[in-house]
């Protein structure tokens, strides 16, 4: 990719006693699409408001362009910033919010103008500089917002969360017009959510974060495919995590049995996490699986059904398209390339278990989620 | 149901004759032709001719809206930025804060304007036995400390009135304006203080309010020459009742009325518009 842009170093903060960050090191390059991406509490919302300025680091440094910016006020910075809740000042209309910038820049009003129509364009909002923020829907609002940042040409854009408070449809539809966008005006999009489709969708590289930690970067295909450790594979879409040992490279041994695999470069017979993504497992008649379980529940989700078998009191979601009823005794098969084998890390054993499973809880979870982040 | 519809509508109506019968007396009164406090002579408007042409009256009116009007303005500067402050503070200092805040609020009048009289009377008493003394300035209880009474009294009750904005606020708000190149007091006066405007604004008139009306701490704070209007009412009260403080109480009343009830009506407006822009925020 292009050159580096932005560089974080050691970066530590901490509120009293509490550590938010934990020795941050990230490099963000020019013009990539770049999510920080974890649950409420990690940490992402710190990282971009040190890039913003708004917050100092307790210790460690922060490079833009090769210069210290530690100190730089976010005024003075080449940064703007879509906020949370869009932020917006209701007691002017759009025109005036997007030309706000500008404004203070003291561009002539001729330029002012023209740039303003421009970036309202860009938004899908022509003419509507007279009307009041008031008047708008919230993913209107949520288009001014982004207008008003990106108007002054900054080096770098930053997305707080921006798409929380739209519904689903509307989110994605954003989704696609943000990596338009983007591409469009060809700068650095810092983008904070906890919505990993959303990371995956947009993103160039995705930096996933927990506790005051990076747990790991790559491209969205690396970090659904190859994740490093439970945490990762657990918040980045669905995954089965079971205990295994590799005896040898791409043989990994589990529930007394040696299963084919691709992964190899383990000492023998060390003790891994075997990630099995539950669209990669076969179900097949009893006497050709690999492994035999039974069905505990089956839930309906459209295109597939979600199903939870119980292997030797360790339970798997699997999905498939294939109706198994509760109770059923099934086989399964999995391909050699079907697993990914993880070295042992601080998460294992705290994900991966489907037994106390329930499609509501996990839809609980993600609006308290959204609700709860600051 | 029914019945009980008529029961308690009578009941309300009984409520507020009890609560505006003395005042109705006092307006009634106030246009009556004869001094009698009992029979009715007639509609006149000389009690309130004679009013304008009371020395004693008009200076203490305009002492009473001099300091009324300054304290409401300073006191609204004071109370803004201490609400801002107080808004930036960590959750439990600024309970305790508001809690301190609250405390002026529901402490008796009379206890607060013996405290300022003592503490007025001690300052004074120190700076002419030093400080004045050597620059030959002498100074009294006056105008002044009556001022300074009013801003104390005035300081909570904008606070109260500005915090529900502050609340309201989106939190980034200021830092929006930072990202895009503005700071300091600018950016300020720029986006925060118009969006908290209305609650400072009802912090103006409330105060304004509260340093008309109020009689025990001016009485306590204003010194041996200086007057407000309820204080004159007061003494002439005790000289002789004389038709004038009726009109005199009936004008004090109407402008009082007058302000609350612009306070409420633009209270009331800022709560639609509050409800229809969450409402706009939530619908999506």
């Amino acid at each position: 990719m292009s050159k580096e842009l932005i560089r974080l170093t050691d970066c530590v903060v901490k509120y009293d006693d509490e550590v938010v960050l934990d020795r941050l090191n990230l490099y963000i390059n020019d013009k990539e699409f770049l999510t920080l991406l974890g649950p409420s509490g990690c940490g992402k919302t710190t990282t971009l408001r040190i890039i913003g300025g708004f917050q100092k680091p307790t210790s460690g440094d922060v490079f833009f362009d090769g210069k210290r910016i530690n100190d730089l006020p976010p005024h003075k910075r080449k940064v703007n910033t879509v906020f949370q809740k869009y932020a917006l000042f209701t007691h002017m209309n759009i025109f005036e919010n997007v030309a706000f910038g500008l404004r203070i820049q003291k561009r002539p009003e001729k330029e002012i103008e023209q740039r303003v129509e421009e970036a309202l364009e860009l938004v899908n909002l022509p003419g509507y500089g007279k009307r009041s923020v008031d008047s708008l829907s919230g993913g209107q609002q949520q288009r001014v917002a982004i207008a008003r940042a990106i108007v002054n040409r900054p080096q770098v854009l930053l997305l707080d969360e921006p798409l929380g408070a739209l519904d689903l449809k509307l989110r994605k539809d954003m989704q696609v017009e943000l990596k338009k966008i983007q591409q469009q005006v060809g700068i650095t999009f810092i983008y904070v959510t906890h919505d990993q489709e959303e990371a995956l969708t947009m993103s160039d590289t995705v930096v996933v974060m927990d506790k005051g930690n990076i747990q790991q970067i790559g491209t969205p295909q690396d970090i659904y495919n190859e994740p490093k450790n439970a945490f990762v594979a657990d918040f980045i879409g669905e995954s089965n995590i079971i205990d295994g040992t590799m005896p040898e490279d791409r043989v990994v041994r589990m529930y007394g049995k040696k299963f084919a695999c691709l992964d190899g470069g383990f000492a023998p017979g060390e003790a891994v996490d075997v990630v099995i993504r539950p669209e990669d497992i076969d179900i097949v008649p009893v006497e050709q699986g690999q492994l035999t379980g039974t069905v505990t529940e089956v839930t309906f989700k459209g295109m597939h059904y979600d199903i939870i078998v119980d292997f030797q009191g360790f339970k798997w979601l699997i999905q498939t398209t294939d109706y198994s009823p509760v109770g059923a005794r099934i086989g399964v098969k999995i391909d050699p390339d079907g697993f990914h084998i993880m070295k042992k890390s601080r998460y294992s054993g705290m994900f991966g278990d489907y037994s106390s499973y329930s499609s509501e809880y996990d839809e609980l979870n993600e609006d308290t989620e959204a609700d709860d982040e600051e | 149901m029914k019945k009980n519809g008529l029961f308690s509508r009578l009941l309300i109506l009984l409520c507020f004759l009890f609560l505006y019968a003395p005042i109705l007396v006092l307006v009634v009164f106030s246009f009556n032709a004869s001094k009698s406090k009992a029979v009715w002579a007639g509609f006149t408007l000389d009690w309130y001719v004679e009013l304008f042409h009371n020395g004693m009256i008009l200076n203490a009116l305009w002492v009473t809206l001099a300091v009324s009007a300054l304290a409401a303005v300073i006191a609204t500067v004071m109370g803004t930025a201490a609400a801002i402050g107080f808004r930036n503070l960590r959750r439990r200092t600024r309970s305790v804060c508001m809690t301190v805040n609250n405390i002026p609020l529901t402490n008796a009048d009379i206890i607060t304007g013996v405290s300022m009289m003592l503490l007025f009377l001690l300052a004074v008493s120190a700076w002419n036995g030093s400080l004045g003394r050597m620059l030959g300035i002498k100074w009294n209880m006056g105008f002044w400390s009556l001022l300074i009474a009013h801003i104390t009294f005035d300081v909570p009750n904008v606070i109260l009135s500005v915090t529900p904005k502050l609340r309201q606020l989106d939190p980034n708000i200021y830092e929006a304006a930072q990202d895009l190149g503005d700071h300091g007091f600018h950016a300020f006066r720029k986006v925060v203080l118009p969006e908290i405007m209305p609650g400072v604004v009802n912090g103006l008139i409330i105060a304004f309010t509260l340093s008309i009306d109020d009689f025990v701490i001016s009485y306590f704070t204003a010194g041996a020459q200086t007057q407000t209007l309820s204080m004159v009412i007061y003494s002439m009260a005790k000289k002789r009742v004389s038709p004038e403080i009726n009109a005199l109480s009936t004008l004090m009343f109407a402008a009082v009325v007058a302000l609350m009830v612009i306070v409420n009506l633009r209270q009331a407006r800022q709560d639609r518009q509050a409800r229809k822009r969450r409402e706009t925020l939530s619908a999506q």
